[in-house]
Parts: structure tokens; C-alpha cells; sequence
């Protein structure tokens, strides 16, 4: 990144009390070694848990400059999931040039943030340029999961071959939320973009591929959930179809 | 006899044709089994990134304690 390039990273968090200061210090460790210019946007979905209290503590450590809270009174719905709305409220804030999203439970591995900035690739065509979206994904090179078992790996590869089939997206991982994008396109998407969920990251994804946006993959790690619980049931497969059938309908 | 003539195909053509969904969905299903199949066992398990994941926790953990953080019970 050439120096006058900020990264602004949103992380929508609920009940997060135990992984987001862990996360915020991973953040800030990566970007201090490496140079790079960034804040820490923190969206909380009015968390029960004291997530806020512990937001607020870290601003205190790093600075205002760096970390910046935005709080909401659930009405981001984050315990279902990172909404296109959290976003946007982050996005306001946002004085950055890229924005990273990501979860804040831990999931994703930080250091890899380096990787989407300086080695993107795009799979099929072996080119390196500047990016207008960086998806992480779990699928390609030496990306992959710990701590899923047959069974969770079976639901997600069945799941996204079903999205390679019907929405041919050009991007191997349509449901992971680890991703870099510029600024002005990760506006733009928002406009677009009204699904929940899974399905609200694939949407911005063939959008992206709609209007032309370029995209880039880098392999990225998922280590499923140190602490707190998982979310995957019967009604998220459900509105994952669901989803993933309207997408295909209309697009 | 009610069919109007020249409408349908020769009957021989249309006892071929019948199966032809039913063959394309079992094919596509054979190769639906085979690519998951593939994918799942070539599914990456990422030890190293969970082993490095515990180490920086620790170290999290050690220096916000440091710098004056109140953590929960873990």
C-alpha cells in the first residue's frame, strides 16, 4: 500500500466480549509491524454481554484515532447475522480508503489481511493487479477450516457447489465475510444489496461481478470458534436456499 | 388414432427421447457426488493457523492485562 492508503476495519460485533479485544489486538499488532495506516471501526448491536464496555476499554489503549465505537440498539440484528445495515452504519464512520470486513469472533485469521493487500491472485488467470474486491476464501491454495467436522464440511462444500452451479460467480467462496474492498465499491454494493445473512455476501459478490468490479482471491484460514457458540441450523440452510434461489432468479 | 398426424415424432424417436431427462439428471448427479465427494476429502484442515491462533491469544491476553484491560473470566 503507498502511503497516503488507509484501511478501515468494520467488525460488526455481538456478544463479543471475550474475542473483541483479542481480535482489536491482532489487528493492532499486524498493522503496527507493518506500516500500514488504519482504525478499527466497532459496530455493536447493543450486546447484553458488556461487548461495549470492553469497546470502550480499548479505545481508552489505542486512541480515539484508532478505534472507533458505533453503537446500536439492536437494530442490526447481528445475532443472526452481519447484516448489509451494520455496514453501512459502520461505513459512515469510515475514513479510510479500503474497508476489511470480518468476523470478530476469531474466525478469521488476522495475519492475512497482509495478503489480500499485497498478493491477490485471481485463480484462473494467474494476474495480479489492483483489486476492486479481495475475497478471502476457504476453498482455493492452502485456505481451509479448523474444527468443522465431515458433516459441517459436507454442508459447505454442498452448499457452495450448489452456488457455483446456479449463480457462476467466478469467485470460489460466495459465503465467507472476509474481504477487502475499496471504498467506493463497497458503497456502491451496499446500495444494491438487500439480502440477510450468507446470502447478503454472495449477493455482493455477483453484483460486483454485474457492474463489472474486479476480483481477487486469496486463501485465508477460518479456525471455527475459540470461544462462544456457532450458528449453524436448520433455518439458516433454509433461508440459504431461499436466498440463493431469488438470487438466481434474478440475476 | 386421436393424435393429429404430423405433429408428433415417429414413435421409435420418442421412446428414445423419454429417458434422456432422467439420464441427464443421473449424470449430473453422478458428477454433483463426484465434485463434492472430491472437495470435501481435499477440504484443508488448518492446524497451523489454530496452533498460531492459541499462541497470539496468550500473548493478547498477557499484554491487554498489561495495558490496563479488565477481561472476563476465561
Amino acid at each position: 500500500m503507498a502511503g497516503s492508503e488507509r484501511l478501515s476495519v468494520l467488525l460488526p460485533t455481538y456478544n463479543e466480549r471475550d474475542n473483541l479485544p483479542l481480535v482489536v489486538w491482532l489487528l493492532v499488532r499486524t498493522f503496527t509491524d507493518s506500516g500500514i495506516d488504519f482504525e478499527i471501526i466497532i459496530i455493536d448491536d447493543g450486546s447484553p454481554d458488556g461487548t461495549q464496555e470492553v469497546a470502550q476499554q480499548l479505545e481508552k489503549i489505542y486512541g480515539s484515532d484508532k478505534i472507533v465505537i458505533s453503537l446500536g440498539i439492536s437494530v442490526f440484528q447481528l445475532f443472526l447475522f452481519p447484516s448489509g445495515t451494520a455496514y453501512i452504519h459502520g461505513m459512515k464512520y469510515a475514513t479510510g480508503n479500503f474497508i476489511v470486513i470480518m468476523d470478530a469472533d476469531l474466525s478469521h485469521h488476522v495475519s492475512c489481511i497482509l495478503f489480500f493487500l499485497i498478493t491477490p491472485i485471481v485463480y484462473r488467470k494467474q494476474k495480479e493487479g489492483n483489486f476492486d474486491i479481495v475475497s478471502g476464501t476457504r476453498y482455493k491454495g492452502n485456505g481451509g477450516v479448523y474444527g468443522w467436522d465431515l458433516k459441517r464440511k459436507l454442508i459447505s462444500r454442498g452448499a457452495n457447489f450448489l452456488t457455483q452451479v446456479l449463480l457462476r460467480p467466478g469467485a470460489s467462496d460466495l459465503t465467507g465475510s472476509f474481504r477487502l474492498y475499496r471504498k467506493e465499491v463497497l458503497q456502491k454494493l451496499m446500495e444494491q444489496c438487500v439480502s440477510k445473512g450468507y446470502v447478503f455476501q454472495m449477493e455482493m459478490i455477483v453484483r460486483a461481478r454485474q457492474l463489472g468490479f474486479t476480483i481477487g482471491e486469496v486463501p485465508i484460514s477460518f479456525v471455527d470458534r475459540v470461544y462462544g457458540e456457532s450458528k449453524l441450523g436448520g433455518n439458516e440452510i433454509v433461508s440459504f436456499l431461499k436466498g440463493l434461489l431469488t438470487l438466481f432468479a434474478t440475476t | 388414432a386421436l393424435a393429429p398426424p404430423g405433429l408428433q415424432p415417429p414413435a421409435p424417436l420418442r421412446q428414445a427421447l423419454l429417458p434422456l431427462p432422467v439420464y441427464l439428471l443421473v449424470a449430473f448427479g453422478c458428477y454433483s457426488l463426484a465434485t463434492v465427494g472430491y472437495r470435501l476429502a481435499t477440504f484443508n484442515d488448518c492446524e497451523e493457523a489454530a496452533a498460531e491462533l492459541q499462541e497470539h491469544i496468550r500473548a493478547a491476553r498477557a499484554d491487554l492485562r498489561r495495558r490496563g484491560l479488565r477481561l472476563g473470566a476465561q
